[in-house]
């Protein structure tokens, strides 16, 4: 039972990436369609650049973001010391040029445990947004784009969710299926989709009887494949917007299971974690262990929220003019 | 002109901060207005005719901004004046009219309150007399039953009903100058007549001056005093409207007006001199009587109905009055038609808006299901054949079509290379990336779209390519009949009158049968053989171009030609 939600997650997760990279890859495509026309055109990277410069915000979101992503990809290695070895002579020290953000109450390094945190705290985001994007973003796209029952089913089954409060439907479904990182993950996924349901419903049924929508149909394309190659490449700028703003939200999620006790289980590193070990020692005045997670925290919400901005204007093809 | 002038520009040049650099968009414009007079300004697309007017009542948006030149509007300096005397101008002193009635107002409040709001704004009435005096405006602009009308909201009246109220809208405050930019482009001719004789009936009644913005040539004569002609942010020529369609001075005008269909004109006449005309092709009589035997389209009592909403319900009947009828529980949006095509043959479907023609192209494209009757083409009934499982059957690449807007019906995330092979992909027998390149080339070379172009996207092409991008994918397949719906209407009329020329042309090289789908009977003269008159659901009339031209028999034909704006010549 454990194992086989892993793997549809791995699995979703898998096509799912043809999909971005296929959006990736159009959007390189027109770059590399371009360098020979006139100079009225630009490169992706040229554009990206253009928008960068155009909103700061955006290029400070993307070095945050590189700072998680190097962070959550080399933590293990760059950490300066094991997160997980206890060391009681150096317990409960504030930061420190020998520690940077203290130590906690067993002496381990807070800034090697807020690093390394970055990782699993970075794969429940990824994964679960993956998840959700194929089970929430291809549904509501069928529901907006064939209406009738596909869509009633669709919007009933949202509806359902969003009739709970949904981190306690978050806590009841890890509960339930078993305190993992996958049952995180896809407790994550499942109140999220609600939000991406309606996002592609909606972006799908303006779309229905467009003018290039009845034309592949006159090309002989069946309602699958408009579905799949005309509608969904359309509503990609949208969806991308979506997802790094609920990536944020679901670390956020991620973090506030750990916190009350479910999912990750100490003594792993994770944020949530190391701020509800923390916050019992505030008020004795060591601030440090829960603050440095909670800014770290505080801070990954804050970037993925801003970088779906900078990212809906890179994304779209209408605003490169 | 002995008028004193009420407006004076002078010199302006207006720019626009992009990221790529500062664009001129109006260069060195003067242009004068007398009081009492109409002026039009006539240009395409990109022309600098909207820009100019926002220069003038200083509506320009932040990237824009008056770079040269100056505006003078009885005596007061419009470049330079505060904010909050432009804030009073505008509205009482000068108003405008804009392109779509239905977004000029506001979806969620009654008419006649927007009217009192304006009203109240300027002082021109006091809460107690404001409802007296919005209805009083209705009255003026001739919308029947005013007191009930004051009560309806936007989505309750037509599209030639909301243009009345903007011009009520516009009119309240009895401003000097009235600015209309493309009044009635929206508009079904009989509207855009009924629209425009009042406009010019009220400007005159009470001395105002009026700056008429259009891309219509024979509209711009048939109302205007003088004509100012722009092209690319520069007046080309401004002169009286009778001296300038009798004897235009510059090249552009006179390409312009070549470009305007009109009575008394072949399709070949709308292209400008220097361009090339094809030689008539040589056709063999015999062959092509033997070819007029069969028609290739029999439609027999075609029927749509659509449910009414909200009428057939028990709650409904509850409501109802006691002596109301109910109403019947569908529409009928076309009511029993009959027509055929023959091979080789174009035929025009005619009617202003809501008629039933787009209906009926789709229903014959089979992309809509028909409620009733048949549609037999080649001998075979495809009506029966439901539209969703159309896409797979055989008889698909037979029948294609041209969409009306080049730009909605192009995958904005498709070049137009991978636009255009979409139906080879699906359909032909041509394999493999580079046949299939091959195909697209030739393809583009028959429709005169620059190779180099064909890896752009949508939104690099000017609305002329993606035209072409749209008839090259029509067909791809070498479709026997092709529905042209409305193909030119988002175009310039030079532009219209190239792609008009370029279906013709192919028309008579692949032999293809054209169902073109219009309400502009000009151009459906040009390019038709037949023509059929659609209104309400029904056909009115049926004949050849000519006589349903020249000898229209029906009033409603006669009415429909009546309405169109002829330029003097």
């Amino acid at each position: 039972m454990n194992q086989r939600p892993d793997l549809d997650t791995a699995h979703i997760a898998a096509t799912d990436t043809p999909l971005a990279a296929a959006a990736i890859a159009a959007a390189a495509g027109s770059a590399v369609a371009k360098s020979p026309a006139p100079p009225k055109q630009t490169s992706v990277f040229a554009h990206a650049r253009y928008v960068i410069s155009e909103n700061p915000v955006t290029g400070l979101a993307f070095g945050l973001f590189l700072l998680i992503s190097v962070c959550a990809i080399f933590g293990p290695w760059i950490a300066p010391y094991d997160p997980l070895a206890s060391n009681t002579m150096a317990a409960l020290q504030p930061p420190s040029a020998k520690h940077w953000f203290g130590t906690d109450q067993l002496g381990r390094d807070i800034l090697s445990r807020v690093m390394v945190a970055a990782r699993l705290d970075m794969f429940i985001a990824v994964a679960s947004v993956a998840l959700v994007f194929a089970l929430g973003g291809l549904s509501g796209t069928a529901a907006g784009f064939f209406g009738g029952w596909t869509d009633r089913i669709v919007g009933r089954i949202a509806d359902t969710i969003m009739a709970f409060p949904l981190f306690v439907l978050a806590m009841g479904i890890v509960a339930a299926l078993g305190n993992t990182v996958t049952n995180i993950v896809i407790a994550t996924a499942i109140i999220n989709f609600p939000l991406y349901a309606r996002v592609a419903r909606a972006e799908a049924n303006v779309r229905r009887e467009a003018g290039f929508v009845q034309a592949a149909r006159l090309s002989g394309n069946g309602e699958l494949r408009i579905l799949l190659t005309q509608i969904l490449p359309n509503i990609m700028p949208i969806m991308v917007v979506q997802m790094s703003l609920t990536m944020g939200y679901a670390i956020l999620n991620a973090a506030g299971l750990s916190f009350i006790g479910l999912g990750v289980r100490p003594p792993t590193p994770e944020w949530g974690i190391m701020v509800a070990e923390g916050a019992a020692f505030i008020v004795s005045g060591e601030w440090w262990i829960a603050f440095f997670p909670g800014a770290a925290l505080m801070l990954a919400v804050f970037c993925f929220n801003l970088l779906g901005d900078g990212l809906r204007d890179i994304v779209d093809p209408q605003r490169r003019t | 002109m002995t008028a004193p002038t009420l407006l004076d520009v002078r010199d302006l040049t207006v720019e626009f901060m992009t990221r790529r650099g500062v664009v001129k968009a109006v260069q060195h414009v003067n242009i004068s207005v007398a009081k009492g007079e109409t002026v039009g300004i006539v240009g395409e697309s990109g022309s600098g005719k909207s820009v100019t007017s926002y220069a003038v009542m200083r509506i320009l948006d932040r990237a824009g901004k008056i770079a040269d030149g100056a505006i003078t509007f009885s005596g007061i300096d419009v470049r330079d004046a505060p904010e909050k005397e432009m804030r009073d101008l505008r509205g009482r002193e000068m108003s405008m009219i804009f392109q779509s009635p239905r977004t000029a107002l506001n979806p969620i409040r009654k008419v006649g309150d927007q009217i009192g709001d304006v009203l109240l704004q300027h002082v021109q009435a006091q809460p107690s007399d404001v409802k007296e005096k919005a209805i009083e405006a209705l009255r003026k602009v001739r919308i029947a039953r005013p007191e009930e009308r004051y009560h309806a909201y936007p989505f309750e009246l037509s599209g030639g009903m909301c243009q009345r109220v903007v011009i009520a809208l516009a009119l309240a405050c009895q401003p000097q100058l009235l600015i209309a930019d493309e009044p009635t482009t929206g508009l079904d001719v009989t509207t855009q007549k009924a629209v425009m004789d009042l406009v010019v009936e009220l400007t005159r009644e009470r001395g105002m001056s009026t700056i008429l913005i259009t891309h219509d040539l024979g509209l711009a004569a048939a109302y205007c005093d003088k004509v100012v002609v722009m092209e690319k942010g520069k007046v080309v020529e401004t002169a009286a409207s009778a001296t300038i369609f009798k004897s235009p001075q510059h090249a552009y005008t006179r390409k312009l007006m070549r470009a305007t269909p009109r009575i008394g004109v072949s399709l070949r006449d709308l292209l400008p001199e220097d361009m090339p005309v094809p030689p008539p092709p040589v056709t063999d009589p015999a062959e092509e009587k033997l070819e007029d035997k069969s028609p290739l389209l029999v439609v027999s009592n075609l029927v749509k109905e659509y449910p009414r909403q909200g009428a057939s319900g028990s709650l409904a009947s509850f409501f109802r009055k006691k002596n109301e009828l109910p109403e019947p529980a569908t529409f009928r949006a076309v009511d029993g038609i009959s027509f055929e095509i023959k091979r080789g043959e174009s035929v025009g479907l005619v009617g202003e808006s809501g008629c039933g023609k787009s209906t009926t192209s789709m229903m014959v494209m089979r992309l809509l299901d028909p409620t009733s009757g048949s549609v037999m083409f080649d001998g075979e009934d495809i009506g029966a054949i439901p539209a969703r499982e159309f896409a797979k059957s055989a008889m698909r690449k037979r029948i294609q079509m041209v969409f009306q807007d080049p730009t909605e019906s192009l995958n904005p995330r498709f070049t137009a290379m991978r636009a255009i092979a979409d139906p080879i992909l699906r359909m032909s027998d041509i394999k493999g990336s580079d046949a299939v390149r091959a195909r697209c080339e030739e393809l583009a070379r028959q429709v005169g779209l620059p190779v180099e172009l064909l890896d752009r996207f949508p939104h690099q092409l000017s609305g002329g390519q993606k035209a072409r991008v749209g008839i090259a994918r029509a067909i791809a397949l070498s479709p026997e009949l092709v529905i042209l719906d409305e193909p030119t209407a988002a175009l310039d009329v030079s532009v219209q009158a190239v792609v008009l020329n370029l279906l013709e042309d192919l028309k008579q090289k692949l032999g293809m049968s054209y169902l073109f789908v219009s309400h502009d009977l000009n151009v459906v003269r040009l390019l038709c053989d037949r023509v059929i008159v659609m209104r309400a659901g029904k056909i009115v009339e049926e004949g050849s171009a000519e006589a349903v031209m020249d000898r229209p028999k029906s009033d409603y034909t006669k009415e429909l030609l009546a309405a169109i704006p002829h330029p003097p010549l």
